[in-house]
């Protein structure tokens, strides 16, 4: 039964390339076109605009960079929105890495409930779960009074960058396991099995055949993670101080409190650049062209 | 590489019993294999094979029972510190790994430096003919070619004992037949003990010093192909291993003599039965042959019967041939030999000798994957 499903769909003529160009000339383009259009309207379009106020406002030129360059607070901040989204990308990691795995390995019934578990979250309000955060991790909060119920001294967690951390990395931690699952369903587990039978301990098996196949993954999940963090707005402002602001907070106060257009645009339009640069860097890292386990 | 035959691992399995739950996959499995031997574990589908290799190879404990590799028991010893190659159906190359760096492997564990490392991987990769593919990864390459780079990979650290789980099932019949004719040189260079894993009786066959029956996650009989062919212990076995008549009867004993009666006629029997057993005839195709009714056969036992099929082979004919009491026979006959037509009527003719006379078993019933 089954070959002959093969065998028939053989003998069905070749879509050639030629073919899919025209067919996509003809019919697709309509129907990519109205997300295009958002795209232009929503994105393209302010992108554009706030780039151009950069270097128009109050007049042409480039006053507005050499401001930005030129203030050591900036600087600051920008080192710090780095800083924080690559601790962020860290603890995403070190916590999500172990949670995907589980999820390949039990059975379908548990792997539904941990898939659960990551995507509740995103139905709750991003405000919601930040202000949670903040019960959490307050002075007289929950996590310090169990600190001090066990006879320990209180730690400083809400205004402080460990906070900051901890409430984002909690956001963006589906954003982790997502893409390193997906890579990780793929591995062959029977691999590790060969790795044993050649001499290798589970430790060096999983250092040197499974962990190596993952990388698509990790790198995947860190990039998308690491930069949703470099422009994350709601958690470090309402869970961070004056010492751990981040970028997005500074650029909300130009344009929102001062009406800055053109300082709050290069604001932007840096931390965009800075943003291409790192992608550009990590994409020779992800390109892997035998990486996946030939699961049969 | 080694080259003497004296360099394989001698096995001990002795009364292996291994259990999921209620469910008995070995059931006091016991096997001795001799060093450098080529030992084949022949049954049908989930008859406990791979749950044998898998104990020897130390990826499933035991539940009960002792194992001895090269005359130490390694129960309790990890997979990796057994030193044991493995080959598995699925090939299980490292996909991010070159060919080379695939066999270099088990070396690099070993904390085997470059020249001596590199030279030994050519040599295991010149053994199974794939020497110009040292550059390619395991996506590049054939199935046949994958499994023999799997097979470098398994021999490269030299390891006393090599285990194989059907590593030609996913082949097909020419690229299998040919990498049999190979494993079997393999074999015979390297003087290691190979344990493989086989539902496909020819293949057993071709390959084998001794073969192991499985069924039901117990050994049924243990010997040469020959003696499994010749001799085969139960209706099991002999149903499994080459083309097989059975006939089903009832023995009549006076005396010495038991006579039997099948397919409406007395058949005078090899041995002594109790009176009233109900034994099982099993006939070897080669053993029989065919008559015209009445036109021949005299002086051996003979059964009526009617040709249901004939079958052209090319070196001769097959028949099947529809007895009295409905049971078939096979019979293979020679290009020179009368031949027939279906619906004609025939006598069966055999040797009582060449009857073997087995214990009914309603274990015998298998599905062949
Ligand atoms: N982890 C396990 N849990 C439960 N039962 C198992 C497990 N592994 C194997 N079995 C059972 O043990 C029996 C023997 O399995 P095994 O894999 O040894 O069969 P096999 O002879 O290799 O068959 P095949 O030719 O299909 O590979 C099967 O009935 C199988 O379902
Ligand atoms: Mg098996």
């Amino acid at each position: 039964m089954a070959t002959r499903a093969i065998d028939s769909r053989d003998t069905v003529p070749a879509v050639t390339a030629d073919d899919r160009r025209r067919w996509f000339r003809g019919q697709a383009f309509w129907l990519v076109a109205p997300a295009l259009l958002l795209l232009v309207i929503c994105l393209g379009l302010p992108l554009a605009i706030v780039t151009l106020r950069s270097f128009s406002e109050p007049r042409w030129g480039w006053q507005n960079y050499a401001w930005f360059f030129g203030t050591p607070v900036n600087l600051t901040v920008l080192q710090r929105t780095f800083a924080i989204s690559a601790w962020v990308t860290l603890v995403c990691l070190v916590a999500g890495y172990p949670y995907a795995y589980v999820m390949t390995a039990v059975g379908p019934k548990l792997r539904l409930i941990l898939i659960l578990c990551v995507l509740v979250p995103f139905w709750v309000s991003g405000v919601v779960r930040t202000l949670a955060w903040v019960i959490l991790l307050q002075d007289s909060g929950v996590i310090n009074s169990v600190i001090r119920a066990v006879g320990l001294s209180p730690v400083k967690l809400i205004r402080t960058q460990t906070g900051v951390v901890i409430g984002m990395a909690q956001v963006l931690l589906p954003f982790m396991i997502l893409p390193l699952y997906s890579v990780m369903k793929t591995i062959d587990l029977r691999l590790m099995q060969a790795a044993r039978s050649l001499g290798a301990s589970p430790a060096r098996a999983f250092a040197q055949v499974y962990l190596p196949l993952s990388l698509p993954g990790v790198y995947a999940g860190a990039i998308i993670v690491f930069i949703l963090a470099l422009g994350f707005y709601i958690t470090p402002a309402l869970l961070g101080g004056p010492r751990s602001t981040m970028l997005s907070t500074l650029i909300q106060n130009q344009v929102l409190s001062l009406l800055n257009w053109g300082r709050g645009g290069a604001m932007g339009v840096v931390l965009l650049i800075a943003t291409f640069v790192l992608l550009a860097l990590a994409a020779p890292l992800s390109r892997q062209p035998h990486k996946t386990g030939s699961r049969r | 590489m080694a080259s003497s035959s004296t360099r394989g691992a001698a096995i001990d399995l002795k009364s292996v019993s291994k259990h999921y739950g209620s469910f008995i996959a070995l059931d006091k499995v016991s096997l001795r294999i001799e060093p450098g031997e080529f030992m084949t574990l022949l049954g049908p589908s989930g008859s406990g094979k791979t749950t044998t290799l898998n104990v020897i190879a130390g990826f499933t404990e035991v539940s009960s029972g002792s194992l001895d590799v090269g005359g130490k028991s390694v129960i309790g010893v990890p997979a990796h510190k057994r030193n044991i190659g493995v080959v598995f159906q699925h090939y299980a190359l490292f996909p991010h790994m070159t060919v080379s760096r695939n066999v270099a492997y088990p070396l690099t564990l070993r904390g085997i430096a470059n020249p001596d490392r590199e030279s030994r991987v050519r040599k295991a990769l010149d053994m199974v003919k794939m020497a110009d593919f040292g550059h390619r990864f395991p996506s590049e390459l054939s199935g046949g070619q994958q499994q023999r780079v799997a097979l470098a990979r398994a021999i490269v650290f030299d390891p006393p004992l090599l285990l194989m789980d059907e590593p030609l099932g996913a082949l097909d019949k020419k690229l299998r037949e040919w990498l049999q004719l190979e494993i079997k040189r393999i074999h015979r260079e390297l003087g290691t003990t190979f344990v493989y894993v086989t539902h496909d009786q020819e293949e057993a066959l071709v390959l084998s010093d001794r073969i192991a029956v499985f069924n039901q996650g117990r050994i049924e009989q243990i010997g040469t192909g020959r003696q499994l062919y010749d001799e085969p212990e139960t209706l099991f076995v002999g149903k499994f291993v080459g083309d097989s008549t059975i006939l089903r009867g009832a023995a009549s004993t006076s005396g010495n003599e038991t006579a039997i009666d099948v397919a409406g006629r007395k058949v005078a029997a090899a041995k002594r039965l109790s009176d009233g057993a109900k034994p099982v005839m099993l006939l070897r195709p080669e053993k029989l042959s065919l008559a015209r009714r009445g036109k021949g056969g005299q002086d051996r036992n003979t059964l009526p019967g009617r040709i249901g099929e004939a079958i052209y082979l090319g070196s001769g004919s097959k028949y099947e041939v529809v007895l009295a009491d409905s049971s078939k026979a096979i019979v293979r006959s020679t290009l020179d030999a009368e031949t027939f037509a279906i619906g004609d009527e025939v006598d069966l003719i055999f040797a009582g000798s060449d009857v073997k006379l087995l214990a009914d078993d309603e274990n015998a019933d298998f599905t062949l994957t």
